[in-house]
């Protein structure tokens, strides 16, 4: 599940709805299928805890922080955590709806490449 | 050759606000002329009082609960049940053109069809039927799709930023830069959601919802039968009617509504005998619905405001009717005059000043639960007019169409087909509607039931965070018509109350397969 995550060009294949990605540095910017394009900064990406985290700094945020966390809970089986905080409310609903998805995609990836 | 279906739906429309139902502030000839040789409908209610839930009963024929579009920002899944779907394997073709909003609009994503097919250029998509087969989307072989402004990415808002860049200045701009809906005042009074919009009339959405209806019927060959859903986005808020049409109803001349007391003080004594988030809402203190401005409140609201936006409600009504009658000319050069049903309705009112109040909510009264409804049956069957008093709802209307059709009702519908008279409502059992409430948003978790009958409106509020589960109100509509005196704890109407409470209950446990609930992905 961590190698579904953890490099920053790869949400394209995980999280429904982003198209295309560009990663430059810390830099990355996300293109939706609507066509809208949204800077973030990747945070940290960390293997030893299994932890990435972005910011997404796009104005239209006021803040926003995603943070994803893989967490060993068996041999063969991990918990995937992906919160965000975001303001403004109606951001933050409409980011939680996307991230539903995404659980669901890397969910399947992951599953995927176990078989 | 069958008879043809011309469903017309508005948004947001009072009962009130039609003249064959009484009203007074708009004038609305061709809904008049066509409840004269149909059916007029007294007491209609939706199975929810917000847009996505109520649509999908329309398509579905089942209420909330069953559908599991739940509540506003809740996407009607996809392989849901669609009575536009047994249309078109009858052989119908399938149009819908204006709003639908089975899917959220604030879709920054792109998860959802309707706001894509504009930008794919296609007409429709495949997609999973109910059935397991695949097929045009929903059941419909083409969509055009309009809602209440410019912004997005629906059929509407791409051609006027594409043609008409210049008059999208003059529309609303409905949700501020925190994306909530805009509480910034316009027009003569500083309303709330009102504008004065240069736009021509002609590239208004009403129009645009009639002229692409005309378009597509005008590719239909003559001896086709058809199913048309024109849902026109008005008179939904924003009230930004063209500015040239203004003039029509103006308003320092409107009256006040009949349940707008003028006094603070008496208003806040009705709101007071309600249940509780009826007067938090009143002072600021909740917003539990996501369509009224989160920073408006509604006790700052004046008499003249109330004034303006009847009038501009009423301007879009007009707009609306007119926009009906060239659809029914088109019908009529098409040879069509005597083979279409034509149903109206809407999806749900609006308070429109009613109790100091605006916009719409978990908020179970006559200003949002009692809709104009209005059956033409096709010509050919020689209809009787008639006036149906008997109480009767939105989730009938799959099984109607589908009995005009000459299809038998699908397992799925939980709606029977609508009677034609009130003997016939009474010999079927029409006797009492449910509209059903859930939201959970920011925080705020509200849950209603509610039950009409001919006689009484009762409300029951389940536990959530605004309520404790014991409160509800009551209404005796023949006492109290305006619904200000709630008799819920009255002890002379504990028999009535126990009656509904088990309606309420029937309904809770009847029996048929359940959806899973929806997920909230969007506030609207």
């Amino acid at each position: 599940m961590w190698n579904v995550v953890c490099r920053p060009e790869s949400i394209p294949t995980w999280f429904p709805g982003i198209v295309s990605c560009t990663v430059d540095g810390n830099v990355r910017v996300i293109t939706t299928a609507t066509g809208l394009d949204m800077p973030e900064e990747i945070l940290t990406i960390d293997p030893h805890i299994r932890k990435f985290a972005y910011r997404i700094t796009a104005p239209l945020y006021k803040f926003h922080l995603g943070e994803i966390d893989v967490i060993e809970i068996g041999v063969n089986d991990s918990l995937c955590v992906y919160s965000t905080t975001a303001l403004p409310d109606t951001l933050a609903l409409l980011i939680a709806g996307g991230t539903i998805g995404a659980l669901d995609q890397i969910q399947r990836i992951a599953e995927g490449a176990r078989v | 050759m069958g008879r043809r279906i011309l469903f017309i739906t508005t948004d947001q429309q009072r009962y009130d606000t039609v003249g064959a139902n009484g009203g007074t502030l708009s004038r609305t000839p061709v809904l008049d002329g066509l409840a004269a040789e149909g059916v007029r409908y007294e007491r209609c209610q939706p199975t929810s009082v917000v847009c996505m839930p109520s649509r999908s009963s329309m398509l579905t024929g089942q209420f909330p609960t069953t559908h599991g579009a739940w509540m506003n920002g809740v996407p009607l899944a996809i392989d849901a049940p669609s009575v536009a779907e047994n249309l078109h394997d009858a052989g119908y073709a399938t149009a819908l053109i204006g709003k639908a909003h089975f899917e959220p609009f604030m879709d920054p994503f792109g998860l959802y069809a309707e706001n894509a097919l504009a930008n794919l250029g296609i007409p429709t998509i495949e997609q999973d039927w109910f059935d397991g087969r695949r097929g045009v989307h929903r059941g419909f072989d083409h969509l055009e799709f309009a809602t209440h402004g410019v912004m997005g990415s629906l059929h509407y808002a791409k051609w006027m930023n594409e043609e008409h860049r210049d008059a999208i200045r003059g529309f609303y701009q409905v949700v501020d830069r925190d994306l909530n809906v805009n509480a910034a005042g316009g027009g003569d009074t500083s309303a709330p959601q009102v504008k004065f919009n240069a736009v021509p009339r002609e590239l208004y959405h009403t129009d645009w919802v009639a002229d692409r209806t005309i378009s597509w019927l005008d590719q239909q060959p003559a001896d086709k039968d058809w199913f048309c859903w024109m849902s026109f986005p008005d008179p939904h808020h924003p009230w930004d009617p063209p500015q040239s049409e203004i003039g029509r109803v103006p308003w320092r001349d409107v009256p006040l509504p009949a349940n707008y007391p003028e006094r603070a003080s008496d208003r806040e004594a009705i709101l007071d005998e309600k249940a509780r988030h009826w007067r938090a809402w009143y002072d600021g203190r909740v917003v539990s619905n996501y369509e009224a401005p989160a920073k408006w409140v509604p006790a700052t609201m004046s008499a003249d405001q109330v004034r303006e936006v009847n009038a501009l409600n009423a301007v879009e009504v007009e707009l609306v009717d007119e926009a009906i009658g060239r659809v029914l000319k088109a019908v009529h050069a098409k040879g069509w005059a005597d083979d279409v049903d034509v149903i109206f309705t809407t999806d749900h009112g609006e308070l429109q000043g009613d109790f100091g109040l605006l916009f719409k909510g978990p908020y179970h009264v006559d200003a949002l639960m009692r809709l104009p409804l209005i059956w033409r049956p096709a010509r050919s069957t020689k209809p009787e007019p008639s006036v149906v008093r008997a109480p009767v709802s939105l989730v009938s209307l799959a099984a109607t169409f589908l009995e005009v059709a000459g299809q038998p009702a699908p397992s799925w519908v939980e709606g029977q087909s609508l009677p034609t008279t009130d003997d016939e409502a009474h010999a079927r059992t029409f006797d009492a509607t449910v509209t059903e409430w859930d939201s959970s948003l920011f925080g705020h978790d509200v849950h209603v039931r509610t039950v009409v009958t001919d006689a009484h409106l009762y409300t029951e509020y389940g536990a959530g965070t605004l309520h404790d589960g014991s409160e509800g109100e009551l209404y005796d509509l023949a006492d109290d018509p305006l619904q200000r005196h709630n008799r819920f704890d009255d002890p002379e109407m504990a028999s009535v109350r126990s009656t509904l409470s088990e309606r309420l209950h029937a309904h809770e446990h009847r029996p048929g397969e359940r959806a899973v609930p929806g997920v909230v992905m969007a506030p609207v």
